[in-house]
């Protein structure tokens, strides 16, 4: 029976080769155009690490200025000062801790032949690697021990080593990172999360860093954080000046295996800040954070005001194209009263004619909804054209691939179901009479 | 004109009225609010930087290990630079307009102060700086070479000089010659001292605003230093007009040869670094002029089809009205005044939703008010675009013979 409702349809569609095409150019307009502003929203929204996300904590602290707080919303500051990052590492209350920054380095190959560059490079401990878990291609993290002995030890991303070492295995090998020399302990695999999650304060659309080194390496070294750096007070000269002053340039982040781990662990941030205060810091009220990943992108809005413009325009646009839609349908099933009220003569109920009008929709709204993908690729190919950083965030995936064909098909089904009644209610002995 | 036989006629077909109005209320819209964003943003990306962006560039340089001396770098850089054929003028700098990076300082105007009085982006360059961003001083005087000093990280030292922008002058001592006012970088440290006044400076960050105040994403403020933290150091040159892009391969080039104990950053033009500042801003402006542009196609195309059906479908009705002595032009004008009246409606209810759908804007996204501009504007486009759309149909409707109503009733 479908099938010949498929044929009948196809028939149809045959017969006003302009108005179908006009259809089907109309659904896929407003197919491809949600898509694609859905694409990016969606994977920018998305949970960048659904497995675990409810267990990753960022720690916030409010040590910002009595007289002016650090956001006019009332939140706290977005990143954690060097004296506090190191007081929590100390503490050790999380299943995991990591106290984060992000560093520029020189690199200088030991191959004439390379000329050296810059890289961006992440200064943290050795919890960072199970905490954020990205794969390895060799070796591994180094451990705690290294964290504590000062380790002169680097990860690096598989670019990096595909440039240092011709993508070999490089471990036990050295890199001379500013005139330091680092035994490379692991070489990452192509790990990219679609937004950087760990780090939103430095651009969240950036790719993650070309290595990895440990914290109280980079802080022996006294190597400066390339980051964003805050201070509402002008802090003290020289280095150790830097790390007590009350300048915000690190991020630290906890993992916390159960809700009862969370709870004491918010108890263990206030009393931490309520014995700071007797030291004279932390002059505001007790404002701590302690957001789980989602909440931490939700808060420091990682999807831009844009794109969110950008669907709900496209879905407005979606309207206006099944309005489009149903406007023709209307034209053409109304165009066939003589053809249904002959099938309705010839013993067709209405049952059938209405099935067989909504798969005519149907096939419309499926062919709509694949010339809509097509479209949909291109757009997101000219979107990350148009942006720089949004490689990752403009990709068709599956599940944006199967809504789209599944929106077309509902869109335009719902788009017939009008034309299709009115169609249906003709009377037969009317319509054969014009004849 | 006869009004009476269009509404009968639409009367008959309520359905396919409220469709095209409908479609026609939500394109009008969805364009005025597109058109509207699409106008704010190229007002954002008009606005003048206050400096030379054609004969600029920018260049960098980070040195290796912790015996690198970047006080010698910069002197040596910089006499190396100056001394280039076809170089107007070269400064060290910590930063750039638009480039969306920098360092910010609150300033005030008593030590006591609680809150600083404005919030200004800081410029360390030297004597040439003013002459190799190309920035007009409209009052005081440049910095001289013996105030200029290096800044290290060890040390909190302040300059005694400073220059400002017209707009932080205005915003500091609304109303008095700023030059030879006193104001705190640091309360702790002694006061600066305002030297000169310049016209224009924008701040690094693109969209700044303080505090609702328009006028802070020009609160810049101009110090006589080196900034040498750590190993970087970072130049802008202005070249003689025409010679950039050659000059930049050569500065590359030359600073790489002249120091090898570093990594010499790829040189930008300060148009690179404008195109991308604004590049998300662009982007947004293409994108809804690219929805502006289909939804305009897709709604004139669904008027010729929705008309298409009525001329087919009232065949015989023209006939009879061409036989009762209409003439071609009533005909015509049948179906233009009929798009138009029913492109009017729509344009009723589009003027609603533009506003509902720019409220949302406005709780949504911090978005103003729609000016009643846009609607006008709006309205006359759709009722042109309607009446050239439904132009083909009606000439085809005007050549139904009279004949046709004689036939098969």
């Amino acid at each position: 029976m479908l099938t010949y409702y498929l044929q009948l349809g196809w028939h149809s569609l045959r017969r006003n080769p302009v108005l179908t095409t006009l259809m089907i150019f109309g659904i896929a307009l407003g197919i491809g155009a949600t898509m694609t502003s859905l694409t990016v929203f969606h994977l920018m929204g998305s949970d960048p690490i659904p497995w675990k996300s409810d267990r990753l904590h960022y720690v916030q602290l409010d040590n910002w200025s009595p007289d002016q707080g650090y956001n006019d919303n009332g939140e706290p500051p977005d990143q954690v000062t060097y004296r506090d990052a190191q007081a929590l590492m100390e503490a050790a209350r999380a299943d995991r801790q990591a106290a984060m920054f992000k560093t520029a380095l020189p690199v200088q190959p030991e191959n004439p032949e390379i000329k050296p560059f810059m890289a961006l490079g992440r200064a943290t401990y050795a919890d960072f690697f199970p905490m954020f878990e990205p794969s390895f291609r060799y070796g591994k993290p180094w451990d705690r021990g290294q964290d504590t002995q000062h380790a002169r030890v680097i990860v690096l991303d598989a670019k990096t080593n595909e440039k240092l070492f011709g993508g070999q295995d490089s471990t036990g090998k050295r890199v001379r990172l500013n005139d330091v020399d680092y035994t490379v302990v692991g070489v990452l695999d192509d790990w990219r999360p679609r937004v950087k999650f760990y780090d939103l304060t430095n651009g969240s659309l950036n790719g993650p860093e070309e290595f990895y080194i440990p914290y109280t390496t980079a802080i022996e070294l006294k190597t400066r954080s390339s980051g964003n750096n805050s201070c509402w007070k002008t802090p003290d000269p020289g280095w150790e000046g830097h790390l007590n002053s009350e300048c915000i340039w690190e991020q630290f982040w906890v993992e916390l295996d159960s809700p009862e781990k969370l709870a004491a662990y918010r108890s263990f941030l206030d009393n931490y800040v309520t014995d700071q205060k007797k030291l004279g810091r932390f002059p505001r009220p007790l404002n701590n954070r302690l957001y789980s990943v989602t909440e931490w992108l939700e808060v420091q809005k990682v999807v831009p005001r844009d794109v969110k413009v950008q669907v709900g325009l496209s879905f407005a646009f979606l309207a206006v194209c099944l309005i489009n839609t149903v406007g023709l349908l209307l034209a053409k099933f109304m165009r066939k009263a003589g053809e249904i009220g002959l099938r309705r003569a010839l013993g067709a109920s209405r049952t059938q004619l209405f099935l067989q009008h909504l798969v005519e929709s149907g096939v419309i709204g499926l062919s709509g909804g694949l010339a809509g993908l097509v479209l949909a690729w291109g757009g997101l190919v000219a979107v990350r054209s148009l942006y720089k950083g949004y490689d990752y965030v403009a990709q068709l995936d599956w599940s944006m691939v199967l809504t789209a064909v599944g929106l077309a098909v509902l869109s335009a089904v719902l788009a017939g179901l009008f034309p299709t009644w009115r169609a249906c209610r003709i009377a037969p002995a009317v319509q054969l009479k014009t004849q | 004109m006869e009004i009476r036989p269009i509404v009968s006629a639409l009367m008959r077909s309520k359905v396919a009225l409220i469709l095209i109005g409908l479609q026609i209320a939500l394109t009008l819209a969805i364009v005025c609010n597109a058109l509207f964003i699409i106008n704010q943003r190229l007002a954002l990306m008009g606005r003048p930087s206050g400096i030379n962006e054609a004969d600029t560039f920018a260049v960098g340089s980070l040195g290796f290990g912790a015996g690198f001396n970047v006080d010698t770098t910069i002197a040596e850089d910089l006499r190396l630079l100056r001394g280039l054929p076809g170089v107007a003028a070269a400064t060290a700098t910590n930063s750039l307009p638009l480039s969306n990076g920098g360092w910010s300082t609150g300033i005030s105007l008593q030590r006591d102060q609680k809150t600083s009085t404005a919030s200004s982006a800081i410029y360390f360059m030297d004597e040439q700086g003013l002459d190799t961003f190309g920035l007009e001083l409209v009052a005081g005087r440049n910095f001289t070479a013996d105030e200029v000093t290096y800044r290290h990280d060890s040390e909190n030292q302040q300059p005694p000089a400073v220059i400002i922008t017209e707009a932080l002058a205005n915003k500091l001592f609304p109303g008095q010659p700023a030059v030879g006012k006193q104001l705190y970088l640091d309360t702790d440290a002694p006061p600066n001292v305002v030297v000169g006044v310049v016209r224009r400076m924008q701040v690094p960050w693109i969209g700044f605003n303080e505090g609702g105040d328009p006028d802070s994403e020009y609160f810049s403020t101009l110090v006589p230093q080196y900034l040498a933290f750590g190993n970087f150091s970072r130049y802008v040159v202005r070249t003689e007009p025409g010679r950039r892009d050659e000059l930049m391969k050569l500065v590359e080039a030359k600073l790489q040869a002249g120091n090898g104990a570093r990594i010499v950053r790829e040189a930008r033009s300060l148009e690179d670094v404008r195109r991308e500042g604004y590049q998300e801003h662009r982007a947004m402006t293409l994108i809804l002029g690219g929805v502006i542009v289909s939804l305009l196609s897709i709604t004139a195309l669904g008027i010729v089809g929705m008309a298409s059906f009525w001329v087919t479908q009232r065949t015989r009705q023209i006939g009879t009205r061409r036989a009762l002595g209409a003439t071609r032009s009533d005909i015509l004008r049948h179906f233009l005044a009929e798009n138009f009246l029913i492109t009017s409606l729509g344009l009723v209810v589009g003027a609603v939703l533009t506003y509902a759908f720019n409220y949302w804007l406005i709780t949504h996204f911090q978005a103003a008010r729609l000016p009643l501009g846009y609607v006008a504007a709006g309205c006359l486009a759709l009722w042109t675009l309607g009446q050239i759309a439904v132009l083909g149909p009606a000439t085809r409707a005007s050549k139904v013979p009279p004949a046709v109503a004689t036939r098969s009733v």
